[in-house]
């Protein structure tokens, strides 16, 4: 069944990673008590998919992101990429965070450079930093230093410099938070034709219903923390997606529901 | 309030603007510049005016000079518009030529012409000229030494200083052996250990390397230190998810986010190697600016002391300039960095 939901999604062979998250339960040490986050999270997801999470502030997204990400382990449970576990970061799991974090000491081309330096292979691939610049529409900026730029200008200089990778996993926390409206309705559409192009798995987390609508084939509801998977709602609808397209209207007054806001929404 | 003062200014501030407001223009603009040349014009005729009270030599240079500048001043200002650059430079700079000029001046009546202040000890201008005409080559053989040894201990201390304070903020192992010994002797100023370098060392000029060194490290060591272990782990989880290397967060991620730190610790070791380099070349070595300081006062030779100063301060400045403008260079990214 998922398998039929993809053909329609996808159309483009996919080039994206599996990636299990099996019985992962997670928690912080906050003054010698124990702050649960993650209780018993499994979701899997198919190469190719495009998987959004949404839940209430402070549930644990982010820190699930750590570790796929392999920045951190889990408490309990396993994550893996391919059937392979996670142990570390991989440059096939790119990570955008919801702060652009970007280097003040560097311009915004060595910015998104930075993941084809640390591999070593820039010198060979300078191309690759100049297209990504292109796609979020920087290249007059590449010489700019990251305290010339403004906030949503940033967020996309991050987004290059995941890109510039070419991950088979994208993991996104956040990343049109900051944006306007209507860069904000640019860049999703840019970032499904990205994905429906290269192929990737995405993962994206946001706190907009209609957003995670509009990208997904997929939505993850998280509850309150520690979160927990509350529901796995699959979006079979084709893209372009409409804003205004009832069926999508239908899903977003459920997963309000599942998030607490009653139907007056 | 706006429309107003435009329509104001339509009517009847046009005719206005072409008289009063001229000459008041002009003073602006070159008011400056013809009073540095009247100052200029004052020291040289305080100069030749009035008979020397004592026997110097380059009075009558100083006058010639002094009318020089003032020549050099009053054409600069009045044809400020076709020196371009120059000019502007001039026009920029003349307020403190007109307080320099006042201050020879002053200085020069008060010492040379009517000894008012006590002699021997208040040198004129014209006997510091001297020194700088007479005395050059054993002035420059100090100048060189000096700028050697704060050179090779200045280098020395900092690089160590740097890859200690890399090497603390970056391995707790490192950290464990080094931070009580840095906590033990770092806060000991370096001339502490004056009496015992000397007869330890083989050299005078190795035992005052050394203390430079050490003024140096210390607060290079502390700052890189801190500057490393403050780096926000954001920068690292970035570069690790795009496949960094340790060596590639030391080298691309820790040392340049530390390096405003760094700086810091660079200024403050510079500061504090002054005061060693000049301590150990007064008590040790037999060379060097410090050493002419005490030569000077040996032999009661004022004005050889005034014109060491002088040139000391035009090189401490000269290295604190140089070394803003390499930091201006390597963090041309920070904002609002503070000009020199
Ligand atoms: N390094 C840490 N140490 C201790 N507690 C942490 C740490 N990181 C996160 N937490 C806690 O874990 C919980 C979940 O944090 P997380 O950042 O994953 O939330 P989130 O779902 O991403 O929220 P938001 O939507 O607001 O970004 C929070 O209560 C937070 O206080
Ligand atoms: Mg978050």
């Amino acid at each position: 069944m998922v398998a039929t939901a993809l053909a329609e999604a996808v159309t483009h062979p996919a080039t994206g990673a599996a990636l299990d998250i099996e019985q992962v339960s997670h928690a912080f040490d906050i003054d010698g008590t124990e702050l649960p986050v993650l209780s018993d999270v499994s979701i899997s997801v198919e190469p190719g998919e495009f998987v959004a999470l949404l839940g209430p502030s402070g549930c644990g997204k982010s820190t699930l992101l750590r570790l796929i990400a392999g920045l951190d382990k889990p408490k309990a449970g396993r994550l893996r990429e391919d059937e392979e576990r996670i142990r570390n970061p991989h440059p096939s799991r790119v990570v955008v965070f919801q702060d652009p974090t970007l280097f003040p000491w560097r311009s915004v081309w060595d910015n998104v450079a930075l993941g084809l330096e640390a591999q070593g292979i820039l010198r060979s691939q300078r191309q690759r930093v100049d297209d990504a610049l292109d796609l979020v529409g920087l290249s007059p900026f590449r010489d700019a230093y990251p305290h010339q730029l403004s906030g949503g200008m940033a967020q996309r200089v991050a987004l290059a410099r995941a890109l510039v990778n070419d991950p088979k996993i994208l993991i996104l926390d956040e990343p049109l938070g900051k944006l306007d409206s209507l860069t904000r309705i640019t860049m999703q559409a840019e970032l499904v034709a990205l994905w429906q192009r290269k192929g990737f798995t995405t993962l994206l987390v946001t706190h907009d219903a209609e957003e995670a609508l509009v990208l997904a084939n997929r939505v993850i509801v998280f509850s309150d923390r520690p979160a927990r998977v509350k529901a796995d709602i699959r979006v079979d609808r084709p893209y372009p997606r409409h804003r205004g397209d009832p069926y999508l209207a239908e899903l977003r007054r459920q997963i309000l529901g599942l998030l607490g806001l009653d139907a007056t929404w | 309030m706006s429309t107003y003062s435009l329509s104001d200014g339509l009517a009847s501030g046009a005719p206005r603007t072409s008289r009063v407001p001229l000459l008041a223009n002009w003073i602006r603009e070159s008011g400056a510049g013809v009073l540095a040349s009247v100052a200029w014009i004052a020291l040289g005729l305080s100069c030749l005016w009035w008979q020397d009270v004592g026997d110097w030599s380059r009075t009558h240079s100083l006058g010639i000079a002094a009318f020089i500048i003032a020549a050099l001043a009053l054409f600069g200002t009045v044809g400020a518009d076709y020196l371009g650059a120059a000019g502007q430079a001039l026009h920029k700079r003349a307020p403190w030529l007109v307080a320099l000029g006042v201050f020879l001046t002053v200085w020069e009546v008060a010492t040379a012409k009517f000894a008012w202040l006590p002699l021997p000890f208040f040198p004129p201008p014209q006997a510091i000229i001297e020194v700088y005409t007479d005395d050059l080559p054993k002035l420059l053989d100090s100048v060189l030494a000096s700028i050697k040894l704060q050179l090779g201990g200045y280098l020395i201390g900092a690089t160590i200083g740097f890859l200690t304070g890399v090497s603390i903020g970056w391995s707790r192992a490192v950290g464990y052996w080094v931070h009580p010994v840095l906590r033990f002797i770092g806060p000991l100023p370096a001339t502490a250990w004056l009496p015992i370098a000397f007869f330890t060392f083989p050299s005078s000029w190795s035992a005052s390397t050394f203390l430079i060194a050490l003024a140096t490290g210390f607060p290079v060591t502390v700052l890189t230190w801190s500057g490393v272990a403050s780096v926000s782990n954001a920068y690292y989880d970035v570069a690790r998810t795009l496949g960094a290397k340790p060596s590639f967060l030391v080298l691309k991620v820790a040392i340049p986010a530390a390096l405003p730190h760094v700086f810091v610790g660079l200024f403050m070791g510079l500061g504090s190697s002054f005061a060693v380099l000049v301590v150990a070349e007064m008590i040790g070595v037999k060379a060097g600016l410090g050493w002419y300081l005490q030569w000077a006062q040996g032999w009661a030779a004022y004005a050889n002391m005034y014109a060491a100063l002088i040139v000391m301060s035009l090189l401490c400045s000269g290295a604190i300039t140089l070394l803003f403008a390499i930091r201006d260079r390597l963090l041309v990214w920070q904002k609002g960095t503070v000009k020199w």
